[in-house]
């Protein structure tokens, strides 16, 4: 331990808490901890997701119709954003492990520059959402009357759903931006690289929610 | 309290790595923005009681108007407004509103603070021989984020319209329609955001603090009872919050963005219909809260069980009855409670496949409610007991749980439960439970826990005129409520039913006993006030371990420190080592080696 001591002194902060015997626990509690919270959000996005199947259940045509209204391009090139920032992650998390400030700093800003062409693609789709009057509320205009009302829920569930995704990316900008801050002045270390992992993980985890939202809100029905 | 000293570097082999960042703290970072575990403990102690009190107040004027209706309201009456209560006299509307806030602040801003964060964050570290939670920061941030929506809720009573009036459980599409245009639903919506992020916080904060930070030799089934009945309320909490903070938004996007998640189509209110895009399903909010709500009893009535398990161990000086069947028993509870949930929804025409299931759930989720029921019980034969202040209220905790978990059995099931729905019978159902149970067990606690957190004991006379008092008049108000609701008095009448056709001829005038023990019950809680804060400057100095206890948390001084214990803990024993044969004392700690 006594290296990290004589490091400590060029550190903004501490790496080790006081409370933890050593940067193995810290670690390893900050992993568990990170798995509790995404399980909270498992959950969180479950609620959502089972409101989908209920009224999916219950209004498969009207889902079907709302469906073919959004963009599947746009929606396959945000997929493909996505995951590739998921790979400038993973390649970001390895660069901290292995102790390479440079490459870290580089895929951070990879990972972050991804994100936020998700978010542009994302505010595009809504913009248009706005333009074709498909936004719940008073305004709301569905070309076949018929199923206007179901298809209201549709994109209810729609906004609501991708909306607090973008949230959770939005976020995790910030995070990433934290971490771009630590990676730069030298807190993470080969040693200390657990914040760069749990932030990995929390990245992953809202890609993969992506990976569900779009099947079944852009893919679903499409034979129809 | 005054007294927290910043010894504790010492808890740590390494101490010389850190001992920079222990520097002493100014008042600010010391005992408000603390991120010390015993700091924020007594934090969400005190503000859980300030709530726990404010809602008692709540009701007790609510319970001038059923036992005095169209009578003013005294000494408080002309405060409260025309828009509340017009010459003193209240009007059904704030009711209403006492009513929907009086279950919230009960459970979400009173006992599940007090009960979660305040014990479990004061005691769970030092019972497991930790110097701290594991993230200190999110241990401060969530108990900023729960008096955040403490706030908003307390704030929702002054708003136009007043606060939130569709009842604890704002179903919809009553809520979504209710005070059109103003903010008392809103604000219960963003409060309970609030309240749910915080408390999704704090078991984060739990589960890795008990699986990471046990002191040595302390395995899982040498844990004291009471951080195993944490440890499953916190995941109770973990996954069963989640959904509900989901429904909270798709509420709260029908409130404001005009969606109709839960509204249906053709809705009609008062012969006009209700302007909605309509299409949604009110059913899904109930089983969306109540996926919550259910496993949220547990969430009220474990970290109770586990206060009462430790304080009869300690008092019988003999080992809990079968702790390995406790622990069983608590986590079987914690996984059932999750496939309860539509007991509560028997009468919303669910088919009887369905029924049968969630009969058969519950029917069998009170097996190990009585395994641990009995346990306790069994602990009790032929002991020597110490009847302290604490050891009373743990024991009035036994009957009046049992009267609650009894009186509950009819309603788990959906033939008895379809007359008995909506009537007193379940709110004295609910409330011997939560009332003279887990309120009990909660004051077991602090007169328990008092002389670790201040160094100071509580006085013994006060504590049994609160206790006495307490325990006659709390039967007062919820036995009658047995016999109103078995005769088919209905909850939630402002007038206490005097104007209500389907309630003439009922035992209404017992409404007047229940609101005289009421206040009397409010008198009985005086001592206590007293006692807890006189005893902070004038109680009797004690050791660090004033009961004889044998677990963790009497290890260190009276109060902690920061780190909390001097030296490093190991643990060499089971918890409740009480009264072991061949041993010179009547009490074997788990901190004290062999043949100490």
């Amino acid at each position: 331990m006594s290296d990290t001591t004589a490091e400590a002194g060029r550190r903004p902060r501490p790496a080790l808490a006081h409370h933890f015997d050593d940067l193995a626990q810290q670690k390893d509690a900050a992993t568990l901890g990170m798995w509790v919270f995404l399980a909270t959000e498992v959950l969180f996005f479950g609620g959502l997701f089972a409101a989908y199947s209920v009224y999916r259940g219950w209004y498969p045509e009207a889902f079907g119709a709302a469906s073919h209204s959004l963009d599947i391009t746009l929606g396959a090139v945000n997929t493909a954003v996505l995951i590739t920032s998921s790979l400038t992650m993973a390649l970001a998390v390895h660069a901290a492990e292995t102790g390479e400030r440079r490459l870290l700093v580089l895929f951070l800003v990879a990972t972050m520059a991804l994100g936020a062409v998700f978010l542009g693609i994302k505010a595009v789709e809504y913009a248009a959402k706005f333009a074709e009057h498909h936004v719940p509320g008073p305004s709301f205009h569905f070309e076949e009357e018929a199923l206007s009302r179901n298809a209201q829920i549709f994109f209810s569930l729609y906004f609501v759903m991708t909306g607090l995704h973008a949230l959770h990316m939005v976020i995790g900008l910030g995070i990433m931006t934290w971490m771009l801050v630590w990676a730069w002045n030298g807190t993470i270390t080969k040693e200390y690289a657990s914040p760069i992992e749990i932030s990995g993980l929390y990245w992953h985890f809202v890609d993969i929610v992506w990976i569900f939202l779009f099947p079944l809100l852009y893919l679903i029905g499409r034979h129809a | 309290m005054d007294k927290v000293a910043t010894s504790g570097a010492a808890a740590h082999g390494h101490a010389h790595e850190h001992t920079h960042e222990h520097h002493e703290l100014g008042f600010w970072r010391k005992y408000v923005f603390s991120q010390d575990h015993k700091v924020i403990g007594i934090q969400y102690a005190v503000t859980g009681l300030v709530f726990l009190f404010f809602g008692f107040t709540l009701m007790m004027i609510m319970r001038w108007s059923m036992a005095y209706p169209i009578r003013p309201i005294p000494l408080i009456g002309s405060l409260l407004g025309q828009t509340r209560a017009p010459g003193g006299i209240m009007l059904p509307e704030f009711y209403n509103q006492l009513g929907a806030m009086h279950g919230t602040i009960m459970v979400f801003l009173g006992v599940v603070p007090l009960a979660v964060g305040g014990f479990g964050n004061f005691v769970v570290p030092l019972q497991i021989g930790a110097p701290d939670m594991a993230f200190p920061k999110l241990n401060m941030a969530s108990y900023w984020v729960y008096f955040l929506g403490g706030v908003t809720m307390f704030v929702s009573f002054f708003v136009p319209g007043g606060a939130a009036m569709s009842g604890w459980t704002s179903y919809a599409p009553l809520s979504v329609i209710a005070q059109p245009g103003q903010l008392g639903q809103t604000l219960w919506l963003v409060g309970m955001v609030f309240l749910i992020t915080s408390s999704l916080l704090g078991s984060v904060n739990f589960i890795v603090t008990i699986v990471q930070l046990r002191a040595k030799g302390l395995s899982w089934m040498r844990l004291p009872f009471f951080v195993w009945a944490q440890l499953v309320t916190a995941f109770l909490l973990l996954l069963a919050f989640p959904p509900l903070e989901a429904a909270g938004v798709l509420q709260l996007m029908d409130r404001v963005a005009g969606t109709s998640f839960f509204m249906p189509s053709g809705l009609v209110v008062g012969n006009v219909p209700v302007q909605v895009s309509g299409g949604g399903n009110p059913l899904m909010w109930q089983h969306l809260f109540w996926f919550l709500a259910h496993p949220e009893v547990y969430v009220l009535v474990l970290p109770a069980m586990g206060i009462v398990g430790e304080i009869i161990a300690n008092n019988t000086r003999k080992p809990l009855w079968g702790y390995r069947t406790l622990v069983y028993a608590v986590a079987f509870l914690g996984f059932m409670s999750f496939i309860v949930w539509a007991h509560h929804m028997f009468m919303t025409g669910m088919g009887t496949t369905i029924s049968a299931f969630f009969q058969t759930t519950t029917m069998i989720i009170s097996i190990p409610s009585v395994i641990i029921l009995t346990a306790l019980l069994l602990s009790l034969w032929g002991a020597s007991i110490r009847f302290t202040t604490p050891m009373l209220f743990a024991l009035a905790f036994l009957p009046m749980f049992a009267i609650g978990g009894l009186t509950g059995l009819p309603l788990g099931l959906a033939p008895s439960d379809i007359p008995l729905h909506d009537t007193y019978y379940v709110i004295g159902h609910f409330h011997y439970v939560v009332a003279p149970g887990t309120i009990f067990a909660l004051f077991a606690g602090i007169y328990y826990w008092f002389p670790k957190a201040t160094g100071r004991k509580m006085n013994d006379v006060l504590g049994a005129i609160h206790f006495w008092g307490s325990f006659v008049c709390i039967n007062i108000v919820f036995m009658p409520m047995f016999i109103q609701g078995l005769a088919g008095m209905n909850r939630r009448m402002y007038d206490g039913g005097l104007l209500y056709a389907n309630n003439q001829g009922l035992p209404l005038q017992l409404n007047v006993v229940i609101g005289m023990a009421v206040w009397t019950l409010s008198l009985f809680q005086i001592p206590f006030i007293i006692n807890f804060f006189a005893s902070m400057k004038w109680g009797k100095k004690v050791s660090d371990n004033p009961w004889d206890a044998t677990t963790l948390e009497w290890s260190a001084p009276s109060p902690p420190g920061h780190g909390n214990f001097l030296t490093e803990p190991v643990v060499y024993r089971g918890p409740y080592e009480y009264s072991v044969p061949g041993a010179a004392k009547d009490f074997s700690p788990q901190f004290e080696p062999e043949r100490a």
